[in-house]
């Protein structure tokens, strides 16, 4: 167990070094990286000045090492728009992010699990089908497209919900379907297999072999082990959700950590561009070491392997 | 008969037996419509898609009250013909999609072979890249990508193609992992074939299939975030006809309740998704049962 935990944990480690020397490398291969980090319409001294702090003129070692020492003392530099640290910024956002990710769980969940439930009972059946039909439309259509229509159908023609902002209950709703709706199909689709995999199951035909309602056998011996591999996924993707967000927080003018990405973008301001991707990226390595441990801790089978 | 003559044999084969099944028409006809469209939008589109006439802005489509069959699908905040942009959009999306999935797929598959087959300090960099960089969010990654080198088809092109390489490798490393151990495989180094040209001869071949129904999913992916990107505006530059690029315009008369302005581009994106998906299921399903479950 240790030696397994120990390996995991090197391997995130590993690709946190790949990571920070993936975004340290392309920022310098356009050349002068300094372009990207000083503000737009700096003086040559301040020019100057970056290119010291950076030690452009250094070994490109020496430089990487410079760029991850800040990295470690949670240093991510400046915003060029809101002149506070970019860590300042990102935190002020990432409650926002939360609060929308976790409605989005709530929805997609809300759609994915009954319906992939549903589609494994009557598999083959019209209920199956709709549900495929669900899942392809889910993954062909593009969450700010879902969030435009949203918008047009609910804010234009109705007047019902507002169609930007924050503040209350009301401006979580669409934002949050529109960005749980990809994710809705995929939960379902996870759902439907993991249900069909515990329905063909020993303990199962047994739970029908003693006489027991079908509706029993359904809801409380196949749901509750099919419900693990759906409610892992849920966790790694509330993570995503933060991360991708980008598109949907811009339509709906959500203030998370899209939102904060969007302004970077079109501000010129590379600061924070740098920073939402590289924090993003930790988290996913953070959630996935996570996820690879609790298995192991449930499942010893997996300790052992390779 | 060298590598790739191999592998076109093989997938000329494959192609060849799909005459008796049942073909899905659906992706096909659509896909097809997109590319002829793409093809020939000089030709087909009505109007200039670049250039708008200002006393002609926010037109709603023919068949609406003040519409006009001079723009049938109305025309957008500068005046611009609706269809017309539609039609060229269709060039900007099947241009950039195809060319970003086969730089992927090229790259992705090269790599994943080398991983795959010579192992040791060759997989472990690889390998270590591949998960780091599936562990970026792609559109994030592509974002950030982009505001470094600037918006323009090219710089697109590249930057998908550096986001998604990553999941081809991981899926044919894996499959040459288990190729490796075959017979003929173990006879061609008995026989004294350079590692070259087993990879080239006997791995190659037996992993284009995969390859290419990884590709054909992909290319929904890649439109969907070519779109994406589009729309933040570090896509595809305007006043270019891409459909995300269409999309943002469109929230300028969304407000105001100019429905085709968010709804067409949209449908369009969603068609072409919709094809690809299909299609990259049918052929998973026909080209390669291993991976039906993925």
């Amino acid at each position: 167990m240790k030696r397994f935990i120990l390996r995991r944990v090197g391997y995130a480690l590993l690709s946190l070094v790949v990571l920070s020397a993936t975004i340290f490398v392309f920022v310098r291969l356009t050349g002068d990286p300094s372009v990207l980090l000083v503000e737009p319409g700096a003086s040559k001294a301040d020019i100057d000045a970056i290119r010291t702090d950076l030690g452009l003129d250094r070994p490109l070692l020496v430089q990487y090492g410079l760029f991850v020492k800040g990295l470690l003392r949670a240093d991510f530099g400046r915003s060029f728009y809101y002149r506070t640290p970019v860590l300042e910024l990102y935190l002020e956002r990432l409650p926002n992010s939360l609060l929308l990710a976790v409605v989005a769980m709530t929805f997609s969940l809300l759609i994915g699990i009954p319906s992939g439930i549903l589609a494994a009972v009557r598999v083959n059946g019209w209920w199956d089908g709709a549900g495929k039909l669900f899942a392809l439309l889910g993954l062909s259509m593009p969450s700010f497209w879902v969030g435009l229509l949203l918008i047009l159908f609910f804010s234009v023609y109705l007047g019902w919900l507002p169609s930007s902002g924050s503040g209350t209950p009301w401006h979580v709703l669409m934002p949050a379907f529109a960005l749980g709706w990809y994710f809705a199909a995929a939960h379902m689709r996870l759902t439907r297999s993991s249900m069909l995999e515990v329905l063909g199951s020993e303990y199962i035909k047994l739970a029908r072999l003693k006489g027991l309602p079908e509706a029993l056998v359904i809801g409380k011996h196949a749901f509750k082990n099919a419900l693990i591999p759906v409610l892992t996924l849920a966790g790694i993707n509330l993570v995503l959700m933060v991360n991708v967000a980008v598109v949907v927080e811009t339509v709906f003018a959500w203030p998370g950590v899209g939102r904060l990405l969007y302004e970077g973008i079109a501000f010129r301001d590379f600061p924070v561009v740098q920073t939402t991707v590289i924090l993003g990226g930790v988290m996913i390595v953070v959630v996935n070491l996570a996820v690879d441990l609790m298995y192991a801790v449930i499942d010893p089978r997996i300790r052992y392997e390779r | 008969m060298n590598g790739s003559r191999a592998a076109t044999l093989t997938l000329a084969w494959r192609l060849a037996s799909f005459r008796r099944e049942n073909l899905p028409w659906f992706p096909i006809v659509v896909l097809c419509t997109l590319a002829f469209l793409a093809i020939f939008a000089d030709v087909i589109a009505p109007h200039d898609p670049q250039v708008g006439l200002l006393g002609e802005r926010f037109r709603p489509p023919a068949w609406q009250q003040g519409g006009s069959t001079a723009h049938l699908l109305g025309t957008d905040h500068v005046g611009r013909d609706v269809l017309s942009r539609l039609i060229f959009g269709a060039r900007v999306s099947m241009v950039v999609g195809f060319t970003a999935v086969i730089f992927a797929g090229v790259v992705g598959t090269m790599l994943g072979i080398l991983a795959g087959y010579l192992g040791g300090w060759v997989d472990q960099v690889i390998m270590r890249v591949t998960d780091a960089w599936l562990a970026l969010p792609a559109l994030t990654f592509a974002i950030f990508l982009a505001a470094i080198v600037g918006p323009s088809e090219m710089n697109i092109v590249i930057i998908l193609g550096l986001v998604y390489w990553t999941r081809y490798a991981r899926v044919v490393r894996g499959e040459v992992l288990s190729l490796k151990e075959r017979d003929y495989v173990r006879l061609a180094i008995v026989a004294g074939c350079s590692k070259r040209t087993i990879m080239r001869r006997h791995i190659l071949p037996n992993v284009v299939n995969s390859a290419i129904v990884l590709a054909t999913l992909m290319l929904g992916v890649v439109i969907v975030t070519e779109a994406a990107l589009s729309f933040l505006g570090v896509g595809v530059p305007p006043p270019k006809p891409a459909w995300g690029l269409m999309l943002a315009d469109g929230k300028k008369g969304l407000m105001a309740g100019y429905w085709w302005l968010t709804v067409l581009p949209g449908v369009c994106i969603m068609l072409m998704v919709l094809s690809a998906n299909l299609l990259g299921d049918w052929l998973r399903v026909k080209l390669d049962p291993q991976l039906r479950q993925l």
